[in-house]
This record gives C-alpha cells, structure tokens and sequence, in this order.
C-alpha cells in the first residue's frame, strides 16, 4: 500500500531519523523553558483566584456573590483562544502591549480560577454542616473553621478533579503557540514549516505532552493514594 | 450558672422555641426530654448559639448575650466557648487524629502550643478511656470511642456547661454505656450538664431536674422521681407511657 511504500523507503526512514535526532532537543527545550513553567506558575496563581472566587460565591455579600458569577461567566463562556488574543493582541490597541509568557499567564491564570473555582465552591459545599458547626462550638470563628477544619477536607475532595483540570491546562498550553511564546507546539511549527514533515514533527510533539501528562497521572495517584489515608475506606469522600 | 430568660426562636414563621425561661444552677445535671420536634436540640443550639434567637437573654456566669438587641459575631464567638457541645452525630474532624481532634481548639482558639495543647488533650482522652487511641483517626475509632472524643474535644475548652444533644442515639446499644459512663463522671465531678436524651434510666439516676418540653414550651419540670412517677400534665403522661 501506499502508506507502507512510504514507511519502508530506506531514504524515507534515515531523513526522518535525522529530523527526530535533531528536533527532538527543541521540542523538550519548549517543553522545559516554557510548557511547564506555563502550566505551573498559572495553576498556582489559579488556584489562589479560585479559592478566594469560590469563597466569594458562597459568602453572604451580594457584591462579591455577584463580582464572582460573572467572573466565572465571563471566561467560562468564551474560548480561551479569543481571551488569548484579546489579551496579546487586542490590548495593544489600546496601549497595553504585554510580552507573550506574561500574556498567557494572565489568560491561563484567570481560565484556571474560573474552572477551578467551580471545584473548589462543590468541595466546600461537599462537607457537611456538621464540621462547621463543631468548629463553630469549640470558638472558632469563620476563618480559623474554614482554614482548620474545612479547606483541607475540601482540598482532599478536590484533588481528583484539579489534577484532572492541571493536566487538561498542560495540554492547553499549546495554544500559547498562537501569542508566539516559544512552547513545545510553536517549536513544532517551526521545524515543520522548514521540512514539510508535518505528520512526523507534530506526532513527536503529541508525544512530549503525553510523556508530561503520563508522569502527571502518576504523581496524581500518589497524592490521592496519600490524603485517602485519612478517610480509609469509611470516608467515602473520593 | 446559666439563666435563659424569654428565650424565642422560629424558622420562617414556625415558632420553635417560645418564650422559654430555664435556670440551670452551677453543677446540676438537667435532662431535656420529650416528643421529636418538640424544639429540644433547638433550645440547645441556642445555647450554643448555633442558632441565633429572635429573642431573649442568655447568661452563663457574668456573661451575657441579650438577643432583644443586636449581638456581634465576636460576643458570640466568645460566649461560646463557655459552652461544650456534644453532637449526636459526634462531628469529629475526620482529617484529624483524635489527639488532633482535642488539640485543634487550644492551638487554634487558645493559642497554646502544641506541646501544651497535647500534654492536656493526652490528659482529656485519658480520662474517657481513650489513652491508647490518641493516634488513631476517627474512621479507625468506634462509634461510642468516637463519641467519647467528641467529648473529650468540648472539654478541652474547658467550657463552664456541657452540653449533649441525644449523644448516645446514634450508637450501637453495646457501647451506649460506655459513653454514659464518662458523663455520669463529669456530672460525679461537679460539671454542669444539660442533657437531651432517650436514656431514662441515665436521667432517673444523674439528673437533678428533668424538663418535659413540647411545641417549644416547657410543659412540666421536676426531680426525676416526680416526672416519672408522677407526672402532673396530660401530655407529659401520654409522653411517657409512650416510651415504655
Ligand atoms: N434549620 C432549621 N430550619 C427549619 N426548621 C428547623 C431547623 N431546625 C429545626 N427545625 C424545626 O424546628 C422544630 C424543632 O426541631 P428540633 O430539632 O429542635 O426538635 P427536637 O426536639 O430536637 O427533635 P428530635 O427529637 O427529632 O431531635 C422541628 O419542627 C424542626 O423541623
Ligand atoms: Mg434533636
């Protein structure tokens, strides 16, 4: 067939043997300078706009209720594409010129919070009554409940669904590709747009994000393995 | 001592609690008892100011919570802490060891530190029977042991009045003593109580008084002997018969 004939030209094979040998440096170079670093520092600062997002939309003020819905709104229903290029693109126009790693930051930091804000609020509102009523009747007041009691069985529940959230961001990074930060996938686009070996270079990117998101999955195991500890098997919390 | 005076709490327009007036002088046992709904846990979530009250004043010694006038979140923080709460559903921390269970409150609340905080939660749960457990989190921990932590975590705070809402409910009926046991010791120890319960062979040989309470009034009150034997009011009669 014709796909075999290609695949066992010998030609075929050593041309593609050098392309691997010679982009596969950049591709783990975009990877380590700028895919992970991208992923973590916006999850981290994600993670603080969600919970301080999710706090608001289960406080007793209207105000912050209502800042954090449309927050959430706002990003959850528009692509993250389009936020992307307002925020590189678009705000330059008006005299915000913002260098492209910043620019992803923001735009991934604030999509993070919103999703994660999400998972966060049900993780809270997922521990029953009862805790914050025994914090409650040894004297603590709301935060010292939220911060002692509440949030680390939150954090338990929610450790499933966030590491889900930071592998799906670590995939998304990608789209950085298109405000020129010089990840994994524009590295890819590069060295295609050089020797047209479209299907091979970006099937060697594939593979670096899922070598990332393999190894991600079994750090995640780890960490579930370790907080399920405190329930056992009784706890039915995961 | 504790004095409730015109105590008044409803949930929309349902009136739960109306107009109670109840004194509980330092170291007696009171039980709390009758129909379900009849507004007794309410009456001591109001006590523990789990729930706010649309009226009435609350004192515990020389302290004070009057609900006639608007309160702060930090009054009732601290009046709180004159109180202990036991839960029927216990409401351990399950991220917790029991130790932590116990230490939480004086590290959080108190501000002890930790080693000050264990040495008198290692004294607390050895005194309800828990010395060997301290390391064990609650879903290791059964039921009447769990309970017994509860406890063991209200009396850290060193609370002026115990409170138990049904704490023996929700236990198996073979480690329902074991926890009866640790409270007829605080009340032997001199600790005022007041105790919602279905354990009238508890109320018959602890309590100092037993309240009969129905629709959110107390309907009679008196030493055990004359409630159970002698009730005065239809309702507490029909109540009781029920129960046997
Ligand atoms: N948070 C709440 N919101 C609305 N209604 C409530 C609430 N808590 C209690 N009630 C109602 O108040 C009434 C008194 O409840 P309470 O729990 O004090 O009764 P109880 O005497 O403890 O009953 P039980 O023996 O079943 O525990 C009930 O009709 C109950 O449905
Ligand atoms: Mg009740």
């Amino acid at each position: 067939m014709f796909l075999n004939s290609i695949a066992l030209s010998p030609e075929r094979i050593q041309r593609l043997q050098e392309i691997a040998s010679t982009s596969i440096g950049p591709l783990i170079e975009g990877a380590i300078k700028f895919t992970i670093p991208l992923a973590i520092i916006t999850f981290i600062i994600g993670l603080i706009i969600a919970i301080f997002t999710a706090l608001a939309r289960i406080s007793s003020s209207k105000i912050l209720r209502g800042i954090a819905r449309v927050y959430v709104s706002i990003i959850r229903g528009t692509p993250l594409l389009v936020q992307l290029f307002i925020i590189f693109y678009g705000l330059p126009t008006i005299g915000v010129v913002i260098d492209p790693f910043p620019s992803a930051v923001i735009g991934f930091s604030l999509n993070v919070g919103a999703y994660a804000s999400e998972i966060i609020r049900a993780a809270i509102l997922s521990i029953p009554k009862g805790q914050w009523e025994a914090a409650y009747s040894i004297g603590m007041n709301y935060s010292q409940a939220l911060r002692k009691i509440v949030l680390p069985q939150a954090a338990r529940v929610s450790v499933p669904p966030l590491s889900n959230s930071f592998i799906g961001l670590v995939k998304d990074t990608s789209l950085a590709a298109t405000i020129l930060v010089a990840e994994t996938f524009r590295r890819a686009q590069e060295i295609a747009s050089m020797n047209y070996e479209f299907l091979f270079v970006y099937t060697m990117a594939a593979l670096v994000y899922w070598v990332i998101c393999f190894i991600l999955s079994i750090i995640q195991g780890r960490i579930e393995g370790r907080l399920d500890r405190f329930v056992g098997k009784s706890g039915g919390l995961s | 001592m504790i004095s409730i005076q015109g105590l008044r709490k409803s949930f929309g327009s349902m009136e739960v609690i109306k107009n109670v007036d109840l004194d509980i002088e330092q170291g007696k046992v009171v039980v709390i008892i009758g129909p379900s709904g009849s507004g007794k846990s309410t009456l001591l979530r109001c006590l523990n100011v789990l729930e706010t009250p649309n009226g009435g004043i609350i004192s515990i010694d020389d302290q004070q919570l009057d609900f006639n006038k608007s309160v702060s979140k930090k009054a009732i923080g601290a009046f709180r802490q004159l109180t202990g709460m036991v839960f029927q559903g216990y409401n351990l921390f399950p991220h917790l060891t029991a130790m932590g269970n116990v230490t939480e409150g004086l590290t959080t609340v108190k501000g002890q530190s930790k080693k000050e905080a264990e040495k008198t939660a290692g004294q607390l749960l050895a005194k309800v029977g828990l010395a060997d457990h301290k390391e064990k989190y609650p879903y290791q921990l059964s039921g009447g042991q769990e309970q017994r932590v509860a406890i063991a975590r209200a009396l850290a705070m060193d609370p002026k009045v115990m409170l138990f809402d049904e704490p023996t409910s929700a236990l198996d009926p073979e480690l329902v003593n074991e926890v009866l046991r640790v409270m007829k010791d605080l009340a032997h120890e001199g600790m005022t109580m007041a105790v919602v319960t279905h354990e009238m062979r508890f109320a018959q040989e602890v309590a100092d008084e037993v309240i009969f309470i129905d629709g959110g009034v107390i309907v009679e009150r008196g030493a055990p002997a004359d409630i159970f034997n002698n009730p005065q009011h239809e309702r507490t009669k029909k109540f009781l018969s029920l129960l046997q």
